[in-house]
Parts: structure tokens; sequence; C-alpha cells
């Protein structure tokens, strides 16, 4: 059964259709890669899911049920998404640990002026820091990571998200997580997903590497100017002709 | 000794104003320029109470905090609409609507001429009209005001607000709605700077409008780029330092004719100098 969906969503940039009327289904517990050519539109389709832009027409609908017209950025965590960006976002003059401290507290004012981090705040923290190889660096300021070390606090913080805290996410959106990693840095990056599928979360997984594709996703979708162009198991979406022709310039 | 007193009562007041500020600029990176409109709501609010009203001054400075509270809530709620440069030329509008209510409004604040004749605090049969006295008083509330900005910012809506004036797209996306945090701090530094007016107006025993011009707010401003922006130790420093300079330039010897004016000069390179090789002020953890 699809977590989350989008039926016929439409946005467009000054009359460039970014995406345009796609009906695409993420499963539940399942890893599913979105691929395209650049400017297909993966990073909108993401970028629209999380409130990020608003979509001009169209609908999403969650878990089969709750159809929405409408995503603003605050509420997409409710219904239980988070993402990373493609172009790294981190609170850059804070320190590492409060880039995870910020989102593992609570979203209301009043309770959050009253409320100090706990142990078992710190100890979260201090589990998602190792988890990223980030935990000796908790003190330094975020923007004085390695461009490395900043996707994997980006990663870090939103595995944050899961396990009770925050709102508690289960569809995670990873806009191109290995762009530009060290192979050490990928191998924590993957393990990251792995362990976020042994836990029965969602996974949508934006990425140009075809390997990592086959390697991590149990399905795939492939975009092209906005639409879909097909979708299946990597191995049949990524035989298909029009794919090839598409996405890899065959 | 009546000089260094009078030193002091000013940096208790500035120092309230620069930790307001220091919530909204420093911490939130909201580019508010009305901060001099709130201190002189809370002066002005104080001066009518008790000069019309012979109200006691401890509450009208409750009064005035609900006043400057509740404008900043309808102002902050307007200013929300914008970011960055245009948040703060808002501000910097409502600032210059305030002045010329301050200044235009005759009947209720008596224009230009000003009010006059304020009294000292009295509390229980205590009265401060000493100025020594009158100091214990400010720096008990400069002290609470700095404690209360440390409480702010160490809990988890302080570390909310700095990741609203480091990304505020991002932190939405976690589940906050930023505009709840922004009015939130807004209207609590709105306060704070109410009470810093409710002292000056007392402490002067007179308010007229030149006090609480836009060069005012850009003066609070300037304090808290000069201490340390996101920084509680810094901004009372840079009140601190501020208040003090000018002081200690009348002793370099300018001659009286130029004396006033090399004061602004020096002054003014001093800021200059300190934005080319400390962008971030003496404490400060955040640089605009």
């Amino acid at each position: 059964m699809p977590i989350l969906e989008t039926k016929k969503i439409t946005k467009h940039f000054d009359g460039v259709y970014a995406i345009d009327g796609l009906s695409v289904g993420f499963e539940e517990g399942k890893i599913t890669g979105l691929i395209g050519p650049n400017g297909s539109g993966k990073s909108t389709l993401i970028n629209l899911l999380t409130g990020t832009f608003p979509f001009d027409k169209g609908s999403v609908v969650f878990s089969s049920s709750e159809e929405v017209k409408e995503l603003l950025p605050y509420e997409v965590s409710d219904y239980g998404i988070t993402r990373t960006f493609q172009d790294v976002r981190l609170f850059e003059q804070m320190p590492v640990i409060d880039n995870i401290l910020v989102v593992l507290t609570k979203r209301n004012v009043v309770s959050s002026l009253f409320e100090k981090h706990k142990k078992f705040h710190l100890d979260k923290a201090e589990e998602v820091l190792k988890k990223v190889n980030l935990w000796e660096k908790r003190d330094e300021l975020a923007v004085n990571l390695s461009y490395g070390q900043r996707k994997l606090l980006e990663i870090g913080r939103i595995l944050a998200m899961s396990d009770g805290f925050g709102n508690n996410s289960n569809i995670f959106f990873f806009d191109e997580p290995f762009a530009g990693l060290f192979p050490e840095m990928r191998k924590i990056v993957i393990g990251v997903i792995e362990h976020l599928k042994q836990q029965g979360k969602t996974v949508v997984l934006v990425e140009h590497n075809i390997d990592i594709i086959r390697e991590l996703c149990d399905h795939v979708i492939v975009l092209d100017n906005g639409k879909l162009l097909a979708e299946g198991t990597p191995d049949e979406a990524l035989a298909k002709r029009e794919v090839m022709d598409a996405y890899l310039g065959e | 000794m009546e000089y260094l007193i009078h030193i002091g009562i000013l940096i208790g007041i500035y120092s309230i104003l620069a930790l307001s500020l220091n919530l909204t600029v420093g911490f939130t990176g909201l580019l508010s320029i009305t901060q001099a409109a709130f201190y002189g709501i809370g002066a002005y609010v104080t001066a009518i109470l008790l000069t019309s009203y012979g109200m006691n001054f401890f509450l009208s400075i409750l009064v005035g905090m609900f006043i400057s509270g509740v404008i900043s809530f309808i102002i902050g709620f307007v200013l929300s609409r914008f970011d960055g440069d245009y948040f703060a030329l808002g501000s910097f509008g409502f600032n210059i609507i305030v002045y010329s209510i301050f200044l235009n409004w005759q009947s209720l604040t008596r224009g230009p001429l000003g009010i006059p004749g304020i009294s000292k605090p009295e509390l229980f049969g205590l009265d401060f009209n000493e100025n020594i006295v009158f100091l214990g008083l400010v720096t008990i509330f400069a002290l609470l005001a700095y404690l209360l900005s440390e409480f702010i910012v160490n809990s988890s809506f302080g570390r909310v607000l700095k990741a609203i004036r480091e990304d505020e797209k991002v932190i939405q996306v976690y589940g906050y709605n930023t505009l709840f945090y922004k009015l939130t701090i807004f209207v609590i530094g709105a306060t704070f700077a109410s009470i810093a007016g409710a002292f000056f107006a007392s402490y002067i025993t007179y308010v007229d409008p030149s006090s609480f011009a836009l060069s005012e707010s850009i003066f609070i401003l300037a304090i808290i780029i000069l201490g340390g922006l996101a920084n509680n130790k810094g901004a009372v420093l840079g009140a601190f330092c501020l208040i003090i300079l000018p002081e200690l330039l009348r002793f370099v010897g300018f001659s009286s004719d130029i004396a006033a004016q090399m004061r602004q000069v020096t002054y003014g390179l001093i800021l200059v100098l300190l934005m080319l090789y400390r962008p971030q002020g003496l404490l400060g953890e955040y640089k605009l």
C-alpha cells in the first residue's frame, strides 16, 4: 500500500512545467529510487512533497486515506515526512550537536520555552552523531565542517527525527546524499539507509549513481520533463528503451 | 561620585535595551530597528500615568509592558510577512510612525514640549529619590533582564530561535511554525524595552520625542553589534562601552568648538574599525 501518493500534481515556474500532472506512489517500508536526467523534476517533486514550494494543481494522499490540496512546510513533519537537501542546508553558526538537538525537542512555543535538553536528548544526539561519525566534532560550528561531514550531519539530523523523537518521521527523502562523498562516507550513508529500511521506514532516494540505485532500491521511478517515464524494479525500469534514451542519452 | 552613578544608571538602562534587541536581532536574526519605539512607549506610559494619574511607578511598568506587548504583537504579525532587508525597512517605518505620534498627538504627549515632572519610584514607603538607590533598582532590573535572556536562549525555544536565524525554511520542514517563535521573541523584546523606557522617564523626570527617534534605535543596534550579537554578556559589554566611550572622549582635549563633533567622528571610526576587523563584535557568536 502506498504510504504517500501524488495525484496529477503540477508545478510550473514562469510557464515551464517542472512537474506536469504527475501521479506516483511510494510504498511503505520500501526504498524508492527517484531518477531522471538533470531538470527532470526530481528535486522539485521532493520540494513539493515537503512544502518547500506550493504545488499549483493536484493533491497528495497519505496512507490512501487523507488527501490534501496544500502542504505547508511546518505541517509536513506531522505527516511523518522529513528530508535532506540537494545543496546541504545546516544551521551553520550553531555547534554540530545543536544541529541535532534542535530537531529533538518540543514543537510548542510555550513548552519549548521551559524545556532544557535532558539526558535522553543528549543520548539520542550522541547515538546519531556516532552513527554518522561526527561525535568527535560535536562542539565544532557546522560551518567549519568539510563538505562530506556537512552531508553526514544533515543525514544525522533527519535520522534524529525517528524513534519517537521530533515528530517520529517515517518517510525519509534523501536528495543526492552520495554526491561528493568519499567511499568511507558513502558506506556510512548506505548503512543509515539500510538501517531505516530495517526499521520499516519509507525511503525516497534521488540519486544519479545507477550502481547505488541497483544496490539499494526496491523500486525505481523515472522522471523526464516533470512526467513519469517509467517505473518498476531497478532492473525492469532501467532496461526500458525510453529510460536509456532519456536518462542515459543512448 | 554622582557623575559615576549617573553613568551607571545609563549603563543599566541601555543594558536592558541591548539585551532586548539582542533577542530579536542576535538570536533570531530579525534585523529590527524598532527598539526606540517600544522604549518610548514604556517611557510615555510611565510619564503619563505618573504625572496625570498618580499611579505607582511599578504598576506603570506593568501597564507599559502590556501596551508594548499588544502593539508589538500586531506590528510583529505585520512584519512577519517580510524577510531580511524588507523586515528591517518595515521596522524602520514603524519607528518613524511611533516617533511621529509622540510628536503630534499633543493632547496626550504634549508634543515637542514633552512631559516634565515625572516622579521617582516608590514602593511600600521606600523611595528611590537618591540616585545611588535608583542605581541599585536599575541594576536589579538589568540583572533580571540578563537572567531572563539567558533562560530564554538556553532553552529549547532559544535553540529554535537560532535555527530560524540560520535557515528559517529548513527549521520549518522539521515541524516548527516559525511565525509563533518570531512573534513571541519580538513581543518579549518589546516588553523589555518598555521597562527600560519607564526607568529612563523616571530617572530623567522628563520625556520628549527626541529621545526616541530613529537614531536611538540605531544606537541600540550599534551597542549589540559592538558587544557581540547572540551573546548576552556582549550586549551588556556593548552598553558599557558605548556609554563610557563618549564620556572618555570628553577628556581627550578636543577644543570646545569641535568637541561634540569629534566625539561623534571618533565613535563612528571605532565602529567602522570594529566592523572591518571583528565583525562579530567583542564577544559575538554571530555576524550579520
